[in-house]
């Protein structure tokens, strides 16, 4: 087995509500593979998206740590965590959460503005993205005229575009008609197995679950055994 | 693509809002512009005073007349160069809403006094020549389009009956200051039908003007020339004219005083206007903003987009607020010559109004960072957008 890229040891995550205090993970360990492919599944509010949050560095767990290829990111203050996420994590949304005023291109080079590629390099980042998700063609169209699987596969581009350690998928499908879904569930699985991108993806959807190399179950914050 | 690219977007992202805040901010400038320019013009006539003129006037109030015996023994004060004297005499040309002011005054020593008014030589030959000459300003003449020959008829008031008045003269001020919207003619026309009519009321004059040798010793001639009327009928009050301006400028100081107050609630207005825009752009942002911060965009960027959008708005709506007040004020100006000869943006007004517009920007920025790069990223990626 190859090693544990993302190594998350007995994390427990709380949170608040006024007085209330509201236990979402307890104790929870994972590790997962360089080059895997996991689906996280699991009833609304077992703490899937917290768990993918915590990985993805976007949110801090109360107890535990949080290791990604190496770096202990738990210890990271936001400035230094800010700058981890931009070069290690890539991020797929439900909504795919595109800026409207950006073209496809422009929301694509988002993440690259905080590297120190030149606009030469940044450009042929971008048409590279873009053209493995099959999109060259419309770099430059606003999101409002893409249909919502080709949103999604503009923030796949955007994702992949900083050749990130790790892909994170929160429902990518969650919003998209069935053919749209094959196709955004397809790349993602050519990422995995093309590009050899480590893929941690939550999903309520068991024919999505089953691109996955690997599904774990989350029910009340913690983890059943393997699913496939 | 750059962050600036992404600012300019973010600023036209809904054009009607922001077309309507840019309007906001323009007319709330504009409008300032406007009031401190009102406000700095009402000063500009004391401001532009001669320092070497004083003026003598009756103790209790300009209103009572000072008899015209008094020139020679102030002419007689050491460091009096020269004495002229004047009349109010109000009247009504047409009617009352053709107000300009009308007086009577001593053509022979007016000009050694007030040199800033000009008139070619034969004008002033002609004005001292005929006793029912009079001398109109040339702002007068582009609005009432008198000629050199013309007859001005004026209603009596203050002076009763029907007074005619030929035009001899057009006289131009020397300077920027100097107003252009007055008729002067002959103190002796309007005496000499006193003495018919009302001869208790001849040979009194309004008030004295006295040019001085040395306007350091302003003070010292002052209180010498009153002395000389201490104890008779009609004791004076003698000033410079700037005290003397500036005493019927602090008659309007509550309306003074008002604009000042309005120019700085516009102030607020514009404040209002773009913080109520930015706090609900920020608030419909939310989401975008958590998606920037994920990607790796840290607080220093969202402080630089909002106060970005924020500045561009109010430096867009300043310019084009600076813009109108150009022709609003010279509108306003020219509706208002009569009473405000002088109606010009100062260079300062326009820095104030500039400086508020930056000012506006950066506070209206302030609550929606806040309020962005506080919250948690989680959070923001909740927010229905």
């Amino acid at each position: 087995m190859p090693d544990a890229i993302v190594q998350v040891k007995n994390v427990t995550k709380i949170y608040k509500r006024d007085t209330m205090q509201i236990p979402v993970l307890q104790n929870l360990s994972l590790e997962v593979p360089e080059g895997e492919f996991l689906a996280l599944m699991g009833p609304s509010g077992s703490g899937k998206t917290t768990l993918l949050n915590l990985i993805a560095g976007i949110d801090r767990p109360n107890n535990g740590s949080i290791t990604i290829a190496g770096t202990d990111i738990s210890t990271l203050n936001e400035s230094a965590l800010a700058s981890w996420r931009s070069r290690h994590v890539g991020f797929v949304f439900q909504f795919y959460n595109l800026i409207p005023v950006l073209t496809a291109f422009e929301n694509v080079e988002l993440p690259l503005l905080l590297t120190h590629l030149s606009k030469a390099e940044r450009k042929a980042h971008v048409e590279a993205a873009l053209g493995v998700v099959g999109l060259g063609d419309r770099m430059n169209h606003y999101p409002r005229q893409l249909s919502g699987g080709q949103e999604q596969r503009v923030a796949i581009a955007r994702a992949i575009v900083t050749d990130p350690t790790i892909i994170v998928a929160d429902e990518p499908t969650g919003d998209l008609d069935k053919k749209s879904a094959e196709d955004v569930l397809g790349l993602l699985e050519r990422l995995n197995q093309e590009f050899k991108k480590t893929i941690i993806m939550v999903t309520h959807d068991p024919n999505a679950a089953a691109k996955a190399h690997q599904t774990r179950h989350l029910d009340k914050g913690e983890l059943s055994n393997n699913g496939n | 693509m750059k962050i600036a690219k992404l600012i300019l977007r973010n600023v036209f992202r809904h054009k009607l809002r922001a077309f309507l805040t840019i309007l906001g901010v323009a007319v709330a400038v504009m409008a300032f512009g406007l009031l401190r320019t009102l406000v700095t013009s009402w000063y500009a006539g004391a401001n532009a005073s001669a320092p070497d003129r004083l003026i003598t006037r009756h103790s209790v109030s300009f209103v009572f007349p000072l008899p015209l015996a008094d020139r020679d023994q102030i002419l007689r004060l050491p460091g009096v160069k020269a004495v002229t004297y004047e009349n109010w005499f109000g009247g009504v040309y047409i009617d009352k809403t053709h107000f300009f002011p009308r007086f009577a005054c001593d053509p022979e020593t007016m000009f050694e006094i007030y040199p800033e008014y000009e008139l070619t030589p034969d004008e002033l030959t002609n004005f001292k020549k005929e006793r029912d000459a009079c001398i109109v300003g040339q702002k007068l003449v582009e609005e009432y389009h008198f000629k050199i020959g013309d007859i001005i008829t004026l209603s009596g008031d203050i002076f009763p009956g029907q007074w005619q008045f030929v035009v001899r003269g057009i006289y131009k001020g020397k300077e920027q200051t100097t107003e252009e919207n007055a008729m002067f003619f002959h103190w002796d026309y309007l005496n000499e039908q006193l003495l018919k009519t009302a001869p208790r009321r001849a040979n009194m004059v309004g008030w004295y003007v006295e040019k001085i040798s040395n306007p350091s010793d302003a003070a010292r001639i002052s209180q010498n020339i009153d002395a000389l009327f201490t104890n008779s009928n009609a004791a004076t009050k003698t000033e410079t004219e700037k005290a003397f301006q500036a005493g019927f400028i602090s008659m309007s100081s509550a309306i003074i005083t008002s604009l000042q107050i309005i120019s700085y609630v516009i102030i607020g207005i514009i404040f209002l206007v773009l913080a109520n825009t930015m706090i609900m752009t920020a608030r419909e942002r939310i989401r975008e903003y958590a998606v920037l911060k994920t990607l790796g965009f840290t607080a220093k960027h969202l402080v630089i987009l909002i106060f970005g959008e924020s500045l561009s708005i109010a430096i867009i709506g300043g310019i084009v607020g600076i813009a109108l007040t150009f022709p609003a004020t010279a509108g306003f100006g020219a509706a208002m010559s009569n009473f405000i000869p002088l109606f010009i943006i100062e260079p300062g007004t326009l820095v104030m109004a500039a400086a508020f517009a930056i000012i506006v920007g950066i506070i209206a920025a302030i609550f929606p960072t806040i309020r962005a790069v506080n919250t948690k990223i989680v959070d923001g990626l909740r927010q229905v957008g």
